[in-house]
């Protein structure tokens, strides 16, 4: 389990047509990965999450999806997430597939690829259209009591990239809060790559704390504020205002492009990124 | 105190409709504003569970997302998110789950995935989320939704989440209790007990029937007796618009990173 610059574990590790997983429900979302994927150009990406949230408009809008996992796609208490619409309405910049499913349907296959097994089956999808628009919504019939189930196909992504609070010196990663699926979609994946916001000699005592052990991690790398404008509890607060912000920023095309230009593409690294927003002095 | 506004009706309203001790699924915007009034006025126990695993929260201001930090630390407990649809949801252990949506048919079915046909799609829309789950299990539902004949309609574009199906005779093939109330901007609709139709049972005091009529894109049934909603009380509209202006104030704070300079 190396630590790796985020430039080197994205490089290493996250190839063109990938399925990749970025999660954190609202909390811990991994902006500086999602960040450096658009730096590095990675293209046909099979995106995976359960919010796509800022994070994945920003990659849609930049060419570099094919096909898309989730649940639900808008801004949290804003609206829409304009460069997810644009894709899907206009196939802007390219079309998009979804593959589309209910937060407790996607759970469940996040649960059944953290087991190993090849499906989730869960009492869901009941008299609704989805399992029309999915193929990849099925039934099952309980072998013991014959009731039937929605089954979902289990979620084994090539790379998940999560952003936690903190990892100690031998790689192992503890992270708390508002912990969403990120556990499942760690034990999920075939490779895992975790951002920190700090490395420490110990990690704090942590009986039922989610704690991912470093035989399970990939490359675990520093980027202090690598949720932002997601938030790090205990490191700093969501920035309401920003997600607020990117509505009349991810509108309009050129204004979208115009911004990821200025603060990611012409930015070397996070911290550059940061200083580019005015978060932090470079 | 000025007179209260159709939004701060509908949030009185649905406020009015949870008990203390209730156990309640809740979903952002109108619905976490009528559930945390509700805690702040005649049910200070409530249970309030947001589908981000934050389990008994009582935040001082209304998340913008449904996973502020303000949810966790305000919360009993967090637990992860696909405990919270599993043991809590589908186990059983929710009486009352609210829902929004961009579309309402008569029979209290709903629609938040796509205006138009689902692979060219005139409007995309965030899509499920919790909802599809939270109709099948929740002990009863109330949903709220702003009227429109654009939202009120005769015939879905996409059912994202079952009510009554079609109707009396249909099996819901779900063990949740089913929608209650529809909660609009001119009142009140209630699903009959034998059709499940949803009929008009309530006013707010500066609305109509005729404006309800209009409102709504099918033949509007109304029942024998249609209820005036008791205007908000100067508490209840005290208490809301503190609770929005603090959240206003909170929402537009700037936020720093506490990462020292290189």
């Amino acid at each position: 389990m190396p630590f790796l610059s985020l430039h080197d574990a994205i490089e290493a590790h996250v190839a063109d047509g990938a399925s990749v997983a970025l999660e954190g429900f609202t909390h811990l979302i991994p902006f500086a990965a999602g960040h450096e994927l658009v730096r590095q150009g990675r293209r046909d990406l099979h995106l995976i999450r359960m919010t796509p949230d800022l994070v994945y408009d920003q990659l849609i809008g930049m060419g570099c999806a094919r096909r898309l996992t989730f649940s639900w796609g808008g801004n949290p208490g804003v609206g829409s997430l304009h460069r997810l619409r644009d894709a899907v309405e206009h196939q802007w910049p390219r079309p998009l597939e979804l593959d589309e499913h209910s937060h407790a349907g996607m759970a469940a296959a996040f649960c059944a690829g953290a087991a190993r097994l090849p499906f989730g089956t869960l009492r869901g999808y009941i008299d609704n259209d989805l399992e029309h628009a999915n193929p990849r919504v099925r039934r099952v019939d309980c072998p013991f009591t014959g009731e039937r189930l929605a089954a979902v196909p289990a979620l084994n992504p090539d790379v998940t990239i999560l952003h936690a609070q903190r990892a100690d010196r031998a790689g192992n990663v503890a992270l708390h809060g508002i912990v969403g699926a990120q556990r499942e979609a760690a034990m999920a994946a075939r490779r895992l790559i975790v951002t920190v916001e700090e490395v420490v000699d110990a990690l704090p005592p942590a009986m039922n704390a989610i704690v991912l052990p470093h035989w399970i991690i990939t490359a675990v790398v520093l980027c202090p504020g690598g949720a932002y404008p997601s938030y790090a509890h205990g490191f700093y607060a969501r920035d309401n205002a920003f997600y607020q912000r990117w509505d009349a920023i991810a509108r309009d095309r050129a204004t979208f492009a115009d911004w990821m230009q200025r603060h990611v593409l012409d930015t070397p690294d996070h911290a550059a990124f940061l200083a580019s927003i005015e978060k932090r002095a470079a | 105190m000025t007179p209260a506004t159709r939004d701060e009706w509908m949030t009185v309203a649905a406020a009015r409709m949870l008990w203390d001790r209730c156990v309640c699924f809740v979903g952002i915007g109108l619905p976490s504003a009528a559930c945390n009034l509700a805690r702040l006025t005649h049910a200070p126990d409530i249970v309030l569970i947001y589908e981000s695993g934050t389990i008994g929260t009582r935040p001082d201001v209304l998340p913008l997302s449904i996973g502020d930090g303000e949810l966790a630390e305000t919360a009993a407990f967090v637990v992860p998110l696909p405990e919270v649809f599993a043991h809590y949801l589908q186990g059983g252990r929710v009486d009352v789950g609210f829902l929004g949506a961009a579309q309402v048919d008569r029979f209290a079915n709903l629609n938040s995935t796509v205006i138009g046909p689902y692979e060219s799609p005139v409007t995309r829309l965030p899509g499920a989320g919790g909802a599809p789950e939270i109709a099948a299990h929740a002990g009863r539902t109330f949903v709220m939704l702003k009227s429109s004949k654009r939202s009120f309609v005769d015939q879905l574009d996409f059912r994202t989440s079952a009510g009554y199906g079609s109707g009396a005779g249909t099996n819901r093939g779900a063990r949740g209790g089913g929608p209650r109330a529809v909660i609009t901007d001119f009142g009140i609709l209630t699903p009959h007990p034998v059709t499940h139709e949803l009929h008009l049972s309530a006013l707010f005091a500066d609305a109509t029937v005729d404006e309800a009529r209009a409102a709504v894109g099918w033949p509007l049934a109304v029942t024998d007796t249609v209820e005036q909603v008791p205007p908000p009380t100067d508490h209840e509209l005290h208490t809301l618009r503190a609770l929005h202006a603090r959240t206003r104030q909170a929402h537009a704070k700037s936020v720093v990173l506490p990462i020292p300079r290189d």
